[in-house]
């Protein structure tokens, strides 16, 4: 292989990698659009993995192990949405606890079909698109939730900012007070958006057990962390589906080139190359954030005109505001 | 309210009942024997005195983690960032015994300043998460998380560059520390440090004094109820958060000196075990109350150490003492839902 092949089929794999990251960001973000903290990610992710794996190597069938995957990840969803919405407890405590407590129980429950072997997503080259060089390698010869992962980043923006439904989406995370004047049902579709959210983040887990890292592997599968990073991506992402996206890319992007400069960076052991991208998301928010802060803005003023104006376009271009309600109860009165 | 209070009660006790219920339920669905899974933990957590001994080894690192977290609670914070807290308490005592370990100094004196070190890490590292909230509008919690990872990187980099073991690097840890600069335990097979334990209760006790007993315990929860009353009133509101940041960071870095000094003895990669993560359970079962917290933290470490047998006797999985803990946190908190909803929040 030339060099270049190489490379392009690096990048393909980080498309690849990036599939479920991408799945399980869009679902966050409409969750955290509707103004709803699914913070349960990580056990959800790891909950569903192993569900979705069990599922479908006990029946031999992909999609019910997809569907599995998708089912788990909304009824966590719908009990973080029960205790936040109807019984007002805080979103983020719940969440936190079903992180916890998810990965436990899949790491529990999952102990009899540790390490077996079963169904694996097969590739798909579509015939003629995947001969377009550098582009059909790329995007065209993939599977086919890797297809889907691109095709729910323009579904997702289409709905959330072309649509009259996601246009109450948005209101019910901004302002619910006024979509409730309006006639919109908060709490309903905050429960209909957590498990929407929820069954999407959901298949990311049998996306990882059934493709990308394919089988269940218990403490050792490598999918400890990643539903912390979800979270991070999601901001990241200033809750839009296409800068979202791009994180996951990024994400998937740099914990390639780790493994790839490996040899030639021997000093640095291969672990600390695996979290190198962990820190680096702290740094983005810390500069998607940085807009907001009061002392910023004060110091923005005492630049000279020219500049002040430069640095409040960059600024503003990385900022990313919440939704205004997110993570606060709706009160009718 | 008064004759509300057996039904308060049938509440709390519901939801404790409904989450043994459903890891029974857990249980029975992967084909084992509840009964004796559970008589199991038991016997593994209390059957001789060498694991009664393991329980209280792993309660005084839950115990200065949860200590320290119901201080930023009070405030209103979560501080999700305690196990990069609790591992820069590590990396720093581990620093300081190789700093001191050729030195001239009295072993005692080089484990205190060793103790010290750990502790000024994990201000150290909670104080970030509470810059770059108070300076960088990063939430605590996002914040938090991001610097658990660099705490793990930066762990993990010591361990397998600058301090790797002479030879290989690998992942159990780095050299152990010369004997007498270990925290001196029960026996020579034991890791039971009194001395840690003497630690534990007096951070619990601190915190129920700073908490309940001083003035700016009360100023904490003013900033902690309504932040911007606070403020209003003259509460300096930021200051109050940082100061309970760098307070929890105090806690945390103790309880990774003391898995440093008395527990491994060396400094290894998992050296915050989930502690930090286990504290905030603690902390939301007891729904904040201090002097519950210890008990609590103790039956939480008894489930620990009991569970480290099942996957040998009951070829289960020991993280079912997880599964436990979850459930009872989870029924506790929606029981506590259902009671605000039904009969009304009590004002305290």
């Amino acid at each position: 292989m030339t060099n270049e092949s190489i490379l392009l089929a690096g990048l393909a794999g980080v498309l690849f990698a990036a599939a479920p990251i991408v799945f399980a960001v869009i679902g966050e973000t409409i969750t955290e659009r509707a103004g709803v903290i699914n913070l349960s990610m990580n056990g959800s992710i790891l909950l569903s993995a192993m569900g979705g794996f069990s599922v479908s190597l006990a029946t031999g069938s992909l999609l019910l192990g997809f569907l599995a995957g998708a089912a788990i990840g909304s009824l966590v969803a719908l009990v973080v949405a029960f205790a936040s919405i109807t019984l007002r407890q805080s979103q983020v405590a719940v969440g936190f606890v079903l992180a916890l407590l998810c990965r436990d129980l899949s790491y529990f429950l999952g102990n009899p079909v540790m390490g077996q072997s079963g169904p694996r997503l097969p590739g798909l080259s579509i015939p003629l698109l995947s001969s377009i060089p550098i582009v059909g390698t790329l995007f065209f010869a993939q599977d086919l939730m890797t297809y889907f992962s691109f095709a729910i980043v323009v579904l997702a923006w289409l709905f959330i900012f072309k649509t009259k439904a996601g246009l109450e989406l948005r209101g019910i995370g901004e302002r619910p007070a006024a979509s409730y004047v309006r006639g919109s049902r908060v709490e309903g579709l905050r429960y209909l958006y957590t498990a929407v959210g929820g069954a999407l983040a959901g298949l990311a887990g049998p996306m990882y057990s059934l493709s990308v890292k394919a089988g269940w592997k218990g403490t050792i599968s490598g999918l400890d962390g990643l539903g912390w990073i979800v979270l991070a991506i999601t901001i990241f992402g200033g809750w839009k589906p296409f800068r979202a996206a791009l994180g996951a890319w990024l994400f998937a992007f740099l914990q390639w080139l780790g493994l790839v400069l490996q040899p030639s960076l021997p000093g640095i052991p291969s672990q600390v190359l695996q979290v190198a991208p962990f820190p680096l998301m702290i740094l983005t928010l810390l500069l998607v954030n940085l807009g907001d802060a009061e002392w910023v803005e004060r110091s923005l003023a005492r630049l000279p005109d020219k500049a002040r104006k430069r640095a409040a376009r960059v600024l503003r271009a990385m900022r990313a505001t919440p939704p205004a309600a997110l993570g606060a109860p709706f009160e009718k009165d | 309210m008064s004759r509300n209070r057996p039904v308060r009660f049938a509440f709390d006790a519901g939801g404790v009942v409904v989450a043994f219920v459903l890891t029974t339920l857990v249980l029975v669905a992967a084909k084992a024997p509840p009964l004796k899974a559970f008589a199991n933990i038991a016997l593994g957590a209390f059957g001789t005195w060498d694991v009664t001994a393991n329980v209280i080894v792993s309660w005084v690192p839950l115990v200065l983690a949860t200590s320290g977290l119901l201080v930023t609670f009070t405030v209103g914070l979560w501080n999700i960032g305690i196990e990069g807290q609790i591992i820069l308490g590590g990396i720093f005592t581990t620093w300081a015994l190789r700093g001191l370990e050729h030195s001239t100094l009295d072993p005692s004196l080089i484990l205190a300043l060793a103790v010290l070190a750990g502790m000024a890490g994990g201000a150290l590292w909670a104080s970030l998460a509470g810059a770059l909230k108070t300076f960088g509008g990063v939430n605590e919690i996002f914040g938090g998380l991001g610097l658990n990872f660099v705490a793990t990187a930066v762990n993990l980099w010591l361990i397998f560059g600058p301090w790797k073991r002479p030879g290989v690097a690998s992942m159990s840890g780095t050299l152990p520390f010369d004997p007498k600069l270990w925290m001196p335990t029960l026996g020579p097979d034991s890791r039971l440090a009194p001395a840690s334990v003497v630690i534990a209760l007096l951070a619990i006790v601190a915190v129920f004094i700073l908490v309940q007993g001083t003035y700016f315990g009360l100023r904490l929860k003013a900033v902690g109820r309504n932040p911007k009353a606070a403020y209003v009133l003259g509460v300096k509101t930021w200051q109050h958060m940082m100061a309970a940041f760098a307070l929890c960071g105090l806690f945390a870095g103790l309880a990774g000196a003391v898995q440093v000094l008395a527990v491994y003895h060396r400094l290894i990669p998992a050296i915050s075990s989930g502690y930090g993560y286990l504290g905030l359970m603690v902390a939301m079962l007891v729904n904040y109350s201090v002097p519950l917290a210890a008990p609590v933290a103790l039956f939480f470490a008894a489930l620990n150490v009991g569970s480290i047998q099942l996957p040998i006797v009951l070829r289960l999985d020991s993280s079912l003492a997880g599964v436990l803990q979850g459930s009872l946190v989870l029924l506790v908190l929606l029981a506590k839902g259902a009671k605000e909803r039904f009969l009304g929040k009590v004002q305290k």
